[in-house]
């Protein structure tokens, strides 16, 4: 194993240690959450590393605007793409949990809502992604839209949903992390889930970009 | 910037059919409440009167870029720095929001009742209102008109984006119509003018960039 790919080891090792340690350790018992409270090791990992994987893509998308190369273009859309896959499944996570806590799959709460409005408004970039036949233009103008998507969706996730009360933990006097729920054993897993969900979200999104520049490259070639 | 500015005001042949368009969609609204007969309650009234306003600013908006022919945008390049350019559309479209959503209050209030107990906080409100759908939707606009099927790009960009911006304003709305106190409201106000500082600063940054083709 090379020196440069250490974090990919450390990303099974962490989440091989989440999935043991998350469903084996004690929790505390907490009425309504019972064991349920579980999901906080899979659930909330998923929002922290959509944010980071989505900074990336705005990260890859601002470079791309500087110094136009296709390889950051498919930097920048396939790091995006692993972000809506990781708020995808944050959502069906969040969703089976709601389910056995709350009794429904979807309630109408603004924390439920932000999200799945900033999928759509990332569900848009794809969009627009495929309605532009010339390349160039496409990679330019996806790169704006991705800045500006970043922009306007954050708040969604940040702001808004502390504005109001929530049902969601962690809003309108729920207990969340931090608070009496999340005790030391709690800790100690929570935050390896953290790192080991953000680093496979990284590792996601370098695989599915080396399989595009890849495909483009072999797509070059049949042209030449 | 103001010459510019000037240049956009000259070609408001789309205004009076905006005015129509609005005035009509209020229209409907109205005859369609008035079957049922009796008051329609405050949120529904509230409701929509930001669907109302949401659909004819996408209407307004879109105008801006995809009517501007080649030659026009060729032109504008040459003559006006890039920055001048979204500035003016911004305060442009942001004028003429304004304006739309003061005539549809009026209208509105007239033909479905005015509920509406706080009516400096509800204009405020709707003055941030329209400063912001400006500022997502004239970038968007943007956008939009350099892709293939840009009507329908239009619709699917800005509405997700605006979502953030509609239900600060739903709510600050809802206050005004409940005659709640100023301060109640405070929070949700700064927010949405933080949102629309942060909007009209990505546009600003990120205009050069989409010009350039």
């Amino acid at each position: 194993m090379s020196r440069r790919n250490w974090w990919k080891a450390l990303s099974v090792v962490l989440l091989l240690y989440v999935a043991v340690a998350g469903l084996l350790m004690p929790v505390p018992r907490l009425a309504i959450l019972n064991e349920s409270i579980r999901n906080l090791y899979f659930h909330v990992p998923m929002w922290f590393g959509m944010t980071a994987i989505l900074l990336a893509s705005v990260y890859y998308s601002v470079r791309y605007l500087r110094t136009p190369t296709p390889e950051l273009d498919i930097r920048a859309h396939e790091a995006a793409r692993t972000g809506i896959l990781m708020g995808l499944v944050g959502l069906a996570t969040g969703s089976i949990w709601a389910r056995f806590t709350w009794g429904a799959w979807w309630t109408n709460d603004p924390k439920l809502n932000g999200a799945a409005i900033a999928m759509l408004i990332y569900g848009a970039y794809l969009v627009l992604r495929s309605s532009f036949t010339d390349e160039q233009q496409r990679a330019r103008i996806s790169a704006i839209y991705n800045i500006f998507a970043f922009a306007t969706a954050m708040p969604l996730f940040y702001i808004l949903p502390r504005l109001t009360d929530s049902l969601h933990p962690g809003a309108g006097g729920n207990p969340a992390f931090a608070k009496y729920d999340l005790d030391s054993d709690m800790r100690l897993v929570f935050y390896p889930a953290v790192i080991g969900w953000t680093l496979l979200a990284f590792w996601l999104a370098q695989l599915a970009s080396r399989v595009s520049l890849l495909k483009q490259k072999v797509y070059e070639k049949q042209l030449a | 910037m103001q010459k510019d500015f000037r240049l956009e005001w000259r070609q408001r042949a789309a205004l009076n059919g905006m005015l129509l368009y609005v005035g009509s969609t209020v229209f409907v609204c109205y005859l369609s409440f008035s079957l049922r007969g009796g008051q329609l309650p405050a949120p529904a009234w509230n409701a929509l009167f930001w669907i109302v306003l949401l659909f004819s600013a996408v209407n307004a908006v879109a105008k801006g870029f995809l009517q501007e022919s080649r030659g026009r945008m060729l032109y504008y390049y040459t003559v006006v720095r890039p920055q001048a350019v979204i500035l003016a559309k911004i305060s442009y479209n942001a004028l003429l929001l304004l304006g739309l959503a003061l005539v549809a209050f009026g209208l509105y209030a007239t033909v479905l009742g005015n509920p509406v107990q706080n009516v400096p906080l509800f204009v405020g409100n709707v003055v941030l209102g329209a400063l912001g759908f400006a500022s997502t939707l004239t970038l968007v606009s943007g956008i939009a008109a350099k892709a293939t099927n840009s009507s329908t790009l239009m619709a699917v960009l800005g509405f997700p984006l605006m979502v953030p911006m509609l239900l600060l304003l739903i709510k600050v709305s809802k206050n005004a119509l409940d005659g709640l106190e100023f301060d109640a409201s405070q929070t949700s106000l700064l927010t949405l003018l933080a949102l629309n500082m942060i909007v009209g600063a990505v546009s600003y940054l990120l205009f050069p960039f989409l010009w350039r083709s």
